[in-house]
């Protein structure tokens, strides 16, 4: 993206920038984004917050914080920014940072959730959210949540028991593996 | 009207009745839906952060499809929507995102393939007032809190057909259906979305101030047009009031049902019936004495 500053020749915000497409540096901390995200009351840093920790180098602070998982992706700072920063895409950059340099996470489950998903999505071509679920569960452990929908679910014909699979499954298998090695590329 | 039809993963499950309601009132008013042969999961928000090149790469298989079928792409699902968009713009402006898609699907594509919500397509090509001229079954005194959610609209440089603070496609197709859009302020706040599965006591949070401020504004009842937007406010409806506070049971319906409704098609048409919190009452309620001859009724 054009016009981007390099604040601080902050390693962290250099590389976020390229990762994510967007001028984290025009950051101006006027708070816009923090007072709409939804999800600010269970965050540990608001969005703001994170774009400084940013700017500032703090590496372990920003990828090992909570708040990088508790955004939804609504988008809603993003539309308002007024710097026009795509303040949901630096929260992707910061989630898949934080996944390659295997920090230690605050909790796994929205890692696990993410995993046991594309992991589905791979082997079917689409999600089959029986066993993305019960992937889901066993990698976090959190056997017992919402057990109580499952019957309602089933009864309302929402659960399916067996794969949709698509007849382009074996594509997509083979685009994991090529995203995978682009992914490599310096 | 003619359009390539990217259903989706939720729209053959969680959402089956958001497909089928889909189909059938697109059928009533003579939209022409023709399926994406071997359509594949677009990755939702799981792909878009854990990989940047499969967040594309994964629309643009199905865009390639419907690049073969020659026809605009129609979607239901809001994040499919999204994600569809967003990877076919990244194509289409970035050299470098084009060359390395294509790397990975193998095939050319360039991101000349349109993509509308079925909303676009009901208000904008097919057209408000075409849509009240074929009502055959008002829903005259029904009050609905039009709840629009995050990726309908936002951001703005992506989805583009409608105001994103202050949509209103959906209150327009609700006035033609004869029933009455309330004003409310969370139209398009978040209902937490995929946190759902990860942190759902942030989405009884959410869904619960999202509920209560309908029923403050006179709802009766919700409309939606994303599953999980559908899904935070009526499967766990129940959990919300148990955190945070008793409400009255408040009916989470998608768009597509309340139309299906008015052009005169039956529940079972539009897999009304599958809501945790189900709508029977208040819909038997407000049916009039003269049920349209179409579609018969359950």
């Amino acid at each position: 993206m054009a016009n981007t500053i390099q604040w601080n020749g902050s390693e962290l915000a250099m590389e976020v920038e390229h990762r994510s497409g967007t001028p984290v540096s025009a950051c101006f901390q006027c708070h816009k984004c923090s007072t709409g995200c939804p999800i600010g009351p269970e965050m540990d840093f608001l969005p703001s917050q994170v774009m400084r920790l940013v700017h500032l180098g703090m590496e372990s602070e920003v990828l090992g914080s909570q708040a990088i998982w508790l955004c939804a992706s609504c988008e809603a700072c993003t539309t308002r920014c007024p710097q026009s920063i795509d303040v949901a895409a630096t929260m992707d950059a910061l989630r898949i940072m934080a996944i390659d340099r295997q920090v230690t996470l605050p909790d796994a489950h929205g890692k696990q959730f993410n995993r046991s998903f594309l992991g589905s999505v791979r082997r079917h071509g689409r999600v089959f959210e029986m066993g993305m679920m019960t992937l889901y569960k066993l990698r976090t452990g959190d056997l017992f949540s919402d057990m109580d929908k499952v019957p309602q679910m089933l009864a309302k014909g929402k659960l399916p028991l067996l794969p949709n699979r698509s007849g382009s499954a074996g594509e997509v298998r083979e685009v994991f593996r090529r995203a995978e090695e682009e992914e490599k590329r310096p | 009207m003619k359009y390539a039809f990217f259903p989706g993963c939720s729209l053959d499950a969680t959402a089956w009745d958001f497909g089928r309601s889909t189909r059938a009132t697109c059928r009533a008013l003579g939209i022409e839906l023709v399926d994406i042969p071997d359509w594949v999961c677009c990755g939702s928000t799981p792909a878009h952060a854990s990989s940047a090149s499969l967040a594309v790469a994964l629309p643009v298989l199905n865009l390639q499809k419907a690049e073969a079928m020659g026809l605009p792409v129609m979607t239901a699902c809001a994040s499919c929507y999204a994600r569809l968009r967003t990877a076919n713009q990244k194509v289409r402006n970035e050299a470098e995102e084009r060359q390395r898609t294509e790397r990975i699907t193998g095939k050319p594509y360039n991101g000349q393939v349109e993509i509308h919500h079925v909303l676009d397509v009901l208000v904008n090509h097919f057209g408000v007032e075409q849509v009240r001229a074929r009502v055959a079954r008002p829903l005259e005194g029904l009050r609905v809190a039009c709840y629009y959610g995050c990726l309908l609209t936002r951001p703005p440089e992506i989805v583009a057909f409608d105001n994103p603070e202050h949509p209103t496609c959906m209150d327009d197709l609700v006035t033609a259906m004869g029933a009455e859009p309330v004003a409310w302020p969370f139209a398009t706040e978040c209902c937490g979305a995929s946190l759902s599965m990860t942190r759902s006591s942030v989405v009884g949070r959410l869904g619960h101030k999202l509920l209560s401020m309908a029923r403050r504004a006179g709802a009766d009842c919700i409309a939606v047009a994303c599953p999980l937007c559908q899904m935070n406010l009526d499967l766990r409806q129940s959990d919300a009031i148990k955190s945070h506070g008793d409400l009255p049971q408040t009916p989470v319906l998608y768009i597509t049902q309340l139309l299906g409704l008015a052009l005169g098609l039956s529940n079972k048409e539009l897999g009304i019936g599958a809501q945790s919190v189900s709508a029977s009452s208040l819909l038997a309620d407000r049916r009039p004495a003269t049920v349209a001859s179409t579609g018969g009724n359950p």
